[in-house]
């Protein structure tokens, strides 16, 4: 019997290296990453209605820092940490994307 | 008017119905390289099986001046036939009337057959090539997705319930296949999705073509929503037909049998197909065409999950489900989609008679933070859920390894499965050889003079005692340990013995599976 030349991929479970095929599923899949609260970023792509800080101002746990209007609503954007506002690339009218960084912030103590 | 005169007016009014959406739009649809919905009917069913019904029914939509128009049966035919001798309830959407869209008249044709399939206990056929909802007619038009949704519903695990989709099927429309058992498409005519790319885009800013978004390939191979993908509506029919073979007309039937036969062995030598290194991949769908009646094995989302393998097979001359990890791809592991995948495979097989053979060889669960987060607990326990709930026969084969979790998974006595064998270098364990080591014989190896060499015998220490069928036999978790030549002997053995099986369970509405 002819036997095809095939070159299999490793998949290592539990110190095992076993030779196998990996799905474009499994190569693909999204690279876990930190949730970071200091980086306001857009949830959902749409519109920023209304910023309600300035950069340099202080925000509580909780405070509104933004209006993101997307799929016919109007998002509150609010902190969840106590900080400064160190940069807003934004400002009111701009269409943005999802993942887009709004606003950062600084942790005060 | 004569009786003469009478034939003729019928005559006239079915030719006027029977043209459909006229010669233009069939010509378009033609020109899409479909064939019309009437064409589709009878090419699936046997020779001059079909008769149509509610050829003459009329649209109800009063606005927007749509009383003034005619649509020829309301855009979907309906009626039964015989399909390879079964007797089968089949409905058509014509994509030539108004688009197929759904109005209320064109939804109550498609719930009148399926009330008749579910009242004469056969299977249900549908073709879905529709524009979506007839938004002339508003609300009704959603009313009428409702009214199919919760007949396909009453209907599942009762009647074999079939979608093929041969065009767009948009919005509500994709609800009624996703609630069926089998859904087919054809490469670059079937579409199916929620919203549309024009949606997608203006919505979210995405910009992506349908093809992309929902085609054929997307949901034969990504989401799974498909189970059989074609080249061709040929093609396609010939895969409807080739399922109906091998499943029952109804949940109080069992499939056809059919004279036993051989496999090819040949072909699919059962001895040469498995490397005895674990970490070695190998095809197990050779194995199953090693094992099953003339090595005919019809598989399932082939495309889908690829590290598990499902499909229907003979044994005996007798239907029977296969499951099998497949070692080829992504080493076998149960993860998410291919849990959710042998899951329902199993419930389908269970709700309609047919006996389940599981072929085990997998290294445990996908590990990861992506898997973690996605859920892979509670899809995973479909698999528990699914096997310890079936009660059609249950036989089980350890082809190699079985590791942690996954052992208990794939239908192990545990799960109440009716035998279980093993082949001689089947190793059970609690997990792998190299892992059970390294925590049992921490200290040893962190003490010794070379702990790579201690690290390295300890392993070999454990293979050969823990890493074989003989520890799990001596508890009887494992039946019997047989040689892989006797295989299909011992299956199709078990099957006879367990022809009868009848399992009384605790009454109850209904489980709660981990959706």
């Amino acid at each position: 019997m002819e036997e095809k030349k095939i070159i299999y991929k490793t998949l290592n479970i539990e110190n095992i290296k076993y030779k196998t095929f990996l799905t474009n599923k499994f190569l693909l899949r999204q690279q876990y990453q930190k949730n970071d609260l200091t980086k306001i970023t857009a949830f959902i792509p749409g519109k920023i209605s209304k910023i309600y800080v300035k950069k340099g101002r202080k925000v509580k746990i909780g405070d509104k820092l933004l209006i993101l209007e997307a799929m016919k609503m109007k998002n509150d954007i609010i902190s969840s940490i106590n900080g400064i506002i160190m940069q807003i690339n934004i400002k009111e009218g701009d269409l943005v994307t999802k993942k887009d960084i709004l606003i950062e912030l600084k942790y005060l103590n | 008017m004569t009786l003469k005169q009478k034939t003729t007016d019928l005559k006239k009014r079915m030719r006027d119905a029977l043209k459909g959406g006229g010669s233009k739009a069939i010509e378009k649809q033609k020109a899409t390289g479909k064939m019309t919905a009437r064409e589709r009917i009878i090419a699936i069913l046997d020779p001059k099986t079909f008769h149509e019904y509610d050829l003459f029914v009329k649209h109800a939509g009063k606005d927007f001046d749509m009383d003034k128009k005619y649509l020829p049966g309301d855009g979907v035919i309906t009626g039964t036939g015989i399909l390879s001798g079964h007797p089968v309830c089949i409905y058509a959407q014509d994509f030539t009337v108004a688009g197929g869209s759904l109005g209320w008249m064109h939804a109550k044709k498609i719930t009148k057959i399926m009330d008749h399939a579910l009242k004469l206990k056969v299977p249900l056929i549908g073709i879905n090539d529709s524009g979506g909802a007839r938004i002339q007619e508003g609300v009704n038009a959603l009313a009428g997705y409702g009214e199919i949704f919760y007949r396909n519903t009453q209907a599942s695990g009762v009647i074999p319930q079939i979608s093929v989709i041969l065009g767009p099927c948009a919005g509500g429309a994709v609800y009624s296949p996703a609630l069926t058992d089998f859904v087919f498409v054809v490469d670059k005519v079937s579409k199916m999705f929620i919203t549309g790319p024009e949606v997608v885009k203006t919505v979210l800013g995405e910009e992506v073509s349908m093809e992309e978004l929902g085609g054929a390939r997307v949901h034969a191979e990504i989401t799974g929503n498909a189970h059989f993908f074609a080249e061709s509506e040929d093609e396609c029919f010939d895969q409807i037909k080739h399922l109906i073979s091998f499943i029952p007309w109804n949940n109080e039937k069992k499939a056809d049998s059919f004279p036993s036969k051989p496999p090819k062995t040949r072909v699919f030598k059962i001895d040469n197909i498995i490397p005895t290194d674990t970490r070695q991949p190998y095809d197990v769908c050779d194995i199953i065409k090693a094992i099953c009646d003339d090595s005919e094995f019809f598989e399932i989302q082939k495309h889908f999950a690829a590290n598990i393998v499902i499909g229907f097979a003979r044994l005996g001359g007798q239907t029977v489900g296969f499951v099998a990890n497949q070692p080829k791809v992504m080493a076998g592991v149960l993860d998410i989609d291919s849990s959710d995948k042998a899951a329902r495979f199993v419930r389908y097989c269970d709700a309609f008679n047919i006996p389940l053979v599981t072929l085990v060889d997998l290294p445990g669960y996908l590990p990861g933070i992506e898997q973690e987060h996605a859920g892979v607990i509670r899809h995973g326990a479909k698999v528990l859920y699914a096997y310890s709930e079936a009660t059609v026969p249950k036989i089980t084969v350890i082809l190699r390894k079985a590791y942690g979790g996954g052992y208990i998974a794939m239908c192990s006595h545990h799960l109440k499965a009716d035998f279980v064998f093993a082949w001689p270098y089947a190793e059970i364990a609690v997990m792998g050889p190299d892992g059970a080591a390294n925590i049992i014989f921490k200290n040893e190896i962190k003490n010794a003079e070379n702990p790579d060499e201690m690290r390295k015998q300890k392993i070999k220490e454990y293979k050969k005692k823990f890493a074989n069928p003989y520890v799990a036999a001596a508890y009887g978790y494992i039946d019997a340990v047989i040689e892989p030549n006797e295989t299909r002997h011992f299956l199709i053995h078990a099957l006879e013995i367990s022809n009868h099986k009848t399992e009384i369970r605790i009454k109850k509405k209904h489980g709660i599976p981990p959706f």
